[in-house]
């Protein structure tokens, strides 16, 4: 079959112009992508706004330095904020060096055996074990067999084995990003492998490996279920500051928790909505000093 | 009396100027001062050329003169490109191709692609060949399609007993070829094929070449090659390219431009221009 | 004339001082020995958490099961749940609380699927890049949101939305459905992101080869992307169901704590997560039957998404080995 080219040329007249109905099905897909996208924002938008309307009347100085109190006016977050800082710092200290260790060992050193690989797939099933199992494992190992009680140390230690996959995968990604050349330019100086992933590599790759920690941390901060079943307590008796590690300890999550649980409205809505505007605050801090981070160390191989 | 909103069917322009006695065959696209640019700096400037129907019509000259950016104007690839503005016309039978009016997806189905690393789809053969007839709507019994496209890409006795099977199964060359029956699928006007025996080995290469010349009895062929061997077996006419520095748009940034253009005899045995006879003869490129 | 400094003389061969370098031999590095070793120990302890997760659940779990009247099929069969009565008038049926969780997640995951998908196709198809540089920080905005927050938006926003919208007498305070689509938007930023990743992931040339077939932009993503990436998509919603199922803070604070074996999402009822947190906060002592049920449930949940992330995984990988 030839085609003439007038019969071509005919054809080809008003051919080339879209039939009827594509546009407006192309563009009613795209449109409705965009909806769905829009979607989660919008709800994170009603979120943010409901809290700061129901939360803002409340919050003042005399809420984040009371303790709690059964009366709504004069009740506070003290306890918890505390206890969540306090929780924090003792995460760092336990989470990083670990994470950044098995992170070294696994990128850097081990072997690729089955076994070393198998370690990797634990790790990441690790990630997605739900929290509430991590706090009834925290519970049986640290509040009763090592006797650390219901203290904020086994919470610590509790969330840091949570946070524990997340960050050996940040500092792993991080560690990868460093260029192979500056392995081998140690190498070739005379330093030991261990030399040359202590002296260069792990500088190298902080920045990243710190961001993601924080990044973790952040979401540790807002775990409430592990703490429950640790046996975070509600109120804290105004004793001493800052808290000892084995003494009973409570969290700002826990508390907020506890206040929904009241069925008056001022509990439920006003205090409880304070505090969760003290928590967001404290973690858009957080997440606001990884992306500095991550954005002045960002470097360019 | 025409209606307001058809497009105007312009006369086909005069074909170059021959030695050939015959006169060329019509012309089914036109580029008039195309020139490309990525980003605001031109990939190739001021081409102007015609496509002849049946013919196979070779984009030659060394690496980075833009050969495959023209290729892709023809029909509107670049425009998937972000970046990538045009000036100057491209008609097809006399249609403006960039008009308004013309959407660019009815373009790709007269005017198909073949690519330089073969791009089957991860389904069976019979699947692949499917898949342009499917979504363009084509009115057409599944299983002839099929067997008269592999036929025509010279692939059908190979797989016909395999056509359920995956297209990653087969060759690289056998692969390209269902690409070529893929393209042929969709009932086109034109086939540009860019390098596409490139990643292929010689004797797949001379499979394809064989194809070419029969396909081109019923579709028109733009193919663009590095292998000028390629292009002086298999092309009718070839237009040789190289790159130049751009001297009046300030700078000194290099880009494509069509040097010369004729019957692929003339090129090979008496070029005009000495920078194609350089090229032609090896000395440089 | 003579200069002070004379300039050395080359050393040849034959008049070089007799000196032998030698390659000592290596140096037994102490130091870097025990530090690898204790490398090595960081990486081990990722093993001893989940010989830890198993050893203490099922230890508990099985003494549980060990009591004369508690069989494995009563366990997973009883349709009533009243663990705190001692073995002869307590009911151990895991029904109500696995229902619940199951309708939750239901409901969490017919929410996140369309929209995380359609995220994710707008994201890598058609979002300009200015676009996805702030779609994608708000997106990890909301994956950050505290579950305890998220709960209570459910229990005072949407409850009270949803009762206004369908009838006080038809919703309930609290019930499933809150909680459930408050799950399903946390969860849209883990299929969208993963899913994302899988349609980006796919060749350019696929694309190109079927727009060079006359294919339109929505053909190429619906017939052409999708399907590409479909393991990666399928490993992402996985994962999704996973953490669904794993979710407490959102059910404990807006579905309720009552275990209810409904098929209505607008009562109340009590997920295997709700319940544990509630039982570990009410006084049970140890040893007790009511204790070693959390461990049972713990058990259960702990197989549920160990299960469904080793599933997920395998999609995951199947995927990346394709490309």
């Amino acid at each position: 079959m030839v085609s003439t080219p007038a019969r071509v040329a005919a054809r080809a007249v008003d051919d080339l112009r879209a039939p009827r109905g594509r546009t407006r099905r192309e563009r009613a897909f795209a449109a409705l992508l965009v909806a769905a996208s829009a979607v989660a924002l919008v709800v994170l938008g009603v979120l943010v706004v409901d809290v700061l309307v129901d939360g803002l009347g409340r919050l003042n100085l005399s809420l984040l330095t009371s303790y709690t109190s059964r009366f709504a006016e004069r009740t506070g977050f003290r306890a918890g904020i505390t206890g969540t800082i306090s929780l924090m710092v003792l995460v760092a200290l336990f989470a990083f060096p670990l994470g950044l260790g098995a992170a070294v060992y696994l990128e850097e050193f081990a072997p690729r055996t089955r076994f070393n690989r198998f370690v990797e797939a634990n790790i990441n099933n690790l990630a997605g074990v739900p929290s509430v199992v991590y706090g009834l494992l925290g519970s049986a190992v640290f509040v009763h067999v090592l006797g650390f009680g219901r203290s904020l140390l086994s919470g610590a230690l509790t969330l840091s084995l949570l946070v524990l996959p997340v960050i050996i995968v940040a500092a792993r990604e991080a560690l990868r990003a460093v260029p192979q050349s500056i392995r081998a330019a140690g190498l070739a100086l005379g330093a030991t492998p261990l030399q040359t992933v202590v002296h260069q590599v792990i500088p190298a790759a902080l920045p990243g490996a710190l961001t993601g920690t924080i990044l973790a941390l952040s979401r540790a901060i807002g775990e409430t279920a592990p703490l429950l079943v640790v046996g975070a307590l509600f109120s804290r008796r105004a004793d001493s500051e800052p808290w000892f590690p084995l003494e009973a300890f409570s969290a700002l999550p826990v508390q907020i928790y506890q206040y929904i649980g009241y069925p008056q409205e001022e509990f439920q809505v006003g205090v409880a909505s304070a505090g969760i505007i003290v928590l967001l605050v404290l973690l858009l801090g957080m997440n606001s000093v990884a992306i500095v981070l991550r954005a002045r160390y960002a470097r360019r191989w | 009396m025409e209606a307001a909103d058809t497009v105007r069917v312009a006369e086909p322009t005069p074909a170059p100027q021959t030695t050939a006695s015959t006169p060329a065959p019509p012309v089914v696209l036109s580029a008039r001062n195309v020139t490309i640019s990525y980003g605001g700096v031109p990939a190739i400037r001021d081409v102007t050329m015609d496509i002849h129907q049946h013919e196979i019509t070779a984009l030659i000259g060394p690496s980075g003169c833009g050969k495959s950016t023209l290729l892709r104007a023809f029909n509107r690839t670049n425009d998937l490109i972000p970046g990538a503005t045009m000036r100057g016309t491209i008609t097809y039978w006399g249609q403006d191709l960039y008009d308004k009016r013309v959407d660019p997806v009815e373009v790709r189905r007269r005017i198909g692609m073949v690519f330089q690393k073969p791009n089957p789809f991860p389904k069976s053969i019979r699947d692949n060949i499917l898949f342009g007839p499917k979504v363009t709507g084509l009115d057409v019994d599944p299983d002839e399609i099929v067997e008269s496209s592999l036929r025509r890409a010279a692939l059908w006795d190979e797989v016909k007993d395999k056509l359920d099977q995956s297209a990653y199964s087969l060759s690289g060359g056998q692969q390209q070829r269902l690409c070529i029956a893929r393209a042929i699928a969709v009932g086109p006007d034109v086939i540009l094929m860019d390098e596409p025996c490139s990643a292929l080995d010689p004797v797949a290469t001379a499979r394809i070449e064989d194809l070419m010349r029969e396909l081109a009895r019923q579709y028109t062929i733009v193919i663009v090659t590095h292998n000028m061997q390629q292009a002086a077996r298999v092309s009718d006419r070839c237009a040789f390219f190289t790159t130049e520095v751009a001297t009046d748009e300030g700078g000194d940034r290099r880009s494509g431009r069509l040097i010369e253009y004729d019957l692929t005899d003339t090129i090979f045995k008496n070029p005009s221009d000495p920078r194609t006879e350089d090229y032609v003869t090896g000395r440089f490129g | 004339m003579t200069s002070a400094a004379q300039a050395p003389a080359p050393r040849t061969g034959a008049d070089a001082p007799e000196r032998t370098v030698q390659l000592r031999p290596a140096r037994p590095r102490y130091g870097e020995r025990v530090v690898l070793a204790l490398l090595r120990l960081c990486g081990v302890v990722s093993i001893a958490t989940t010989v830890g997760i198993v050893v203490v659940l099922f230890v508990d779990a099985s003494a549980f099961f060990r009591v004369p009247e508690i069989t494995l099929r009563g366990f997973l069969t009883g349709t009533e749940w009243w663990p705190y009565a001692g073995a002869e008038s307590g009911r151990f049926g895991i029904l109500p609380l696995l229902s619940a969780t199951l309708m939750v997640t239901a409901i969490a995951v017919v929410t996140a699927v369309p929209l995380g998908l359609a995220t994710a196709a707008f994201l890598s198809d058609y979002a300009p890049p200015r676009v996805r540089t702030v779609v994608k920080p708000v997106l990890e905005l909301l994956a950050g949101i505290p579950t305890v927050v998220l709960g209570w938006f459910a229990l005072t926003f949407v409850t009270p939305l949803l009762r206004a919208l369908l009838g006080v007498e038809v919703v309930q305070v609290f019930n499933v459905a809150s909680a459930g689509l408050v799950m399903g938007v946390m969860i849209v930023p883990t299929v969208a992101s993963l899913s994302e990743d899988a349609m980006s992931a796919v060749p350019q040339d696929l694309r190109l080869a079927a727009y060079g077939l006359g294919a339109t932009k929505r053909t190429v993503v619906t017939q052409v992307v999708v399907p590409a990436a479909l393991s990666g998509i399928v490993g992402a919603v996985i994962l999704a169901v996973g953490r669904a199922i794993g979710e407490t803070m959102i059910v404990a604070v807006a579905a309720g704590n009552l275990a209810n074996l409904t098929g209505n999402p607008f009562e109340q009822a009590q997920t295997m997560t709700a319940y544990i947190v509630q039982a570990v906060s009410g006084e049970a002592p140890r040893g007790s039957l009511t204790y070693q049920s959390i461990f049972a449930v713990g058990s259960l949940l702990f197989l549920i998404t160990f299960g469904l992330n080793v599933l997920a995984q395998r999609f995951v990988r199947r995927f990346r080995e394709v490309y």
